[in-house]
């Protein structure tokens, strides 16, 4: 087996550069890579371009990145939930590039599949749909939408094994495959790191094949954003 | 009298079919879960990655890595299944979800729907909302009739950048249930004690009414 471990975030994130283009795994801030994010803002890179769902809230997440003014460009469909961006985007100090969240995820899949482009019904006839080739396909309308380009995906897994086999749990899963499939360097991170022949080759949601470098992460924060609960009776 | 968030929502809940797959957006129908008829098995779908969603977890035991698209901490039930999000927009594009329930800013009579930006003051992203519209068989809008001005946002034509184009079918209101074809809203029902006169002059769009409007029925 290809051996794909390094020894932490540091060692992960050589070759990281400024104005770069990432993808970021986690769906609110649920599946992120902490470490990574954590790593990105110790080395101070700028102007970056990241493509991830959302864009954490004030202090967490990529939060912390756009507080350092590190980003110059977000993609994603839906940034709600954080002041600094809303206040950095109606300024123009920050590009925004909104996606409905089906193309944003097909997009991702599109890059790591080989697949240049393809057709969405998503956005037809609003302004996502802009300046964008559309066609009839049995009665109805579809948007041509494109792969992306990402020098680096930063992913967050449940459990990895030494190749980089992954396996997610729960909803932390979300776009984290896909940009497993589309970086040109795939960087995860892990709860759990383990010997190869540990998983279950059953069970695997992301082959290793998709991965170049995988630790162990630590110091996991997974902060939730709206804790709703049933009270005990 | 106008209808409470939770009556829209127990009269949506009247729409839903034995056996059907449901996705529901985040505020009013949310609460649609509350209401699930009687001998109805309804599975709800949840963006991010789930299917067979349960209720809120029991205080303690929250899980950070189970949450739904509005990043509440929710439960999975039995039979349920976890997926990523190239699938999880597969099933909705795929029209293997059977209904949609969304909220909305504005309606308009041709099945427009405006929900998510107001140019230069609020830009949060449409989520999930353009993929959902874009492709359910069935999208049923919950929404009040009017806003805090007392304005309609039944409308003859969206003003607000729009969601998707000519897919509403069904509007749930504070007043009325009002169905959308012939580029008009059809009266079908009235909120308990709300006139036809009032509803009139709460509707912008052509709003169309024939013989007698029941009221809503609540059990």
């Amino acid at each position: 087996m290809i051996n794909k471990v390094v020894k932490n975030a540091h060692e992960a994130l050589q070759g990281v550069e400024d104005g770069m283009t990432f993808m970021l795994g986690g769906f609110g801030l649920c599946g992120i890579p902490e470490n990574c994010i954590s790593e990105l803002v110790e080395l101070g890179a700028k102007d970056l371009t990241c493509i991830s769902n959302n864009a954490g809230v004030d202090e967490f997440g990529l939060g912390l990145l756009l507080k350092k003014h590190q980003i110059k460009k977000m993609i994603s469909s839906y940034v709600g939930e954080n002041d600094e961006f809303e206040r950095q985007m109606l300024s123009g100090e920050l590009d925004v590039e909104l996606i409905p969240q089906g193309t944003l995820a097909e997009r991702c899949r599109a890059t790591g599949a080989g697949i240049p482009a393809f057709f969405t019904p998503a956005g037809y006839g609003t302004e996502v749909a802009e300046g964008k080739e559309t066609r009839e396909f049995n009665g109805k309308m579809y948007v041509l939408e494109h792969a992306f380009e990402s020098e680096f995906a930063f992913i967050k897994a449940w459990k990895g094994d030494t190749a980089g086999n992954l396996i997610f749990k729960g909803t932390a899963r979300n776009f984290n495959p896909m940009m497993a499939m589309a970086g040109k360097i795939t960087i995860v991170e892990v709860e759990e790191l383990v010997e190869v022949g540990e998983l279950d080759p059953n069970q695997i949601h992301t082959p290793g094949i998709f991965v170049q470098r995988i630790f162990q992460g630590t110091d996991y924060e997974k902060r939730i954003e709206q804790r709703t609960v049933t009270p005990k009776s | 009298m106008a209808l409470s968030k939770q009556q829209i929502a127990q009269r949506i809940a009247q729409e839903l079919q034995h056996n059907w797959y449901v996705n529901l957006g985040i505020g009013i129908p949310t609460l649609v879960a509350n209401y699930i008829p009687k001998g109805i098995d309804i599975e709800f779908q949840s963006e991010n990655g789930l299917l067979g969603m349960g209720p809120f977890p029991i205080e303690g035991e929250e899980d950070a890595d189970l949450i739904n698209a509005g990043k509440q901490t929710v439960t999975v039930l039995e039979g349920g299944s976890l997926f990523d999000s190239a699938m999880s927009f597969a099933m909705i594009r795929g029209q293997h979800v059977q209904l949609t329930v969304l909220g909305a800013m504005e309606v308009a009579q041709n099945g427009d729907i405006a929900n998510w930006k107001i140019p230069k003051r609020m830009v949060k992203g449409m989520g999930g909302a353009m993929d959902l519209v874009a492709s359910a068989e069935n999208i049923i809008v919950a929404m009040m009739h009017t806003n805090k001005k007392g304005e309609s946002k039944i409308l003859k034509t969206c003003s607000l950048p729009l969601t998707g184009v000519n897919c509403v079918k069904k509007v749930v209101t504070n007043l009325a249930v009002l169905e959308i074809r012939d580029n008009a809203f059809y009266l079908i029902e009235r909120a308990p004690g709300v006139s036809v006169e009032e509803i009139q002059a709460a509707t912008e769009g052509d709003l169309i009414i024939e013989g007698e409007i029941p009221e809503m029925k609540f059990d």
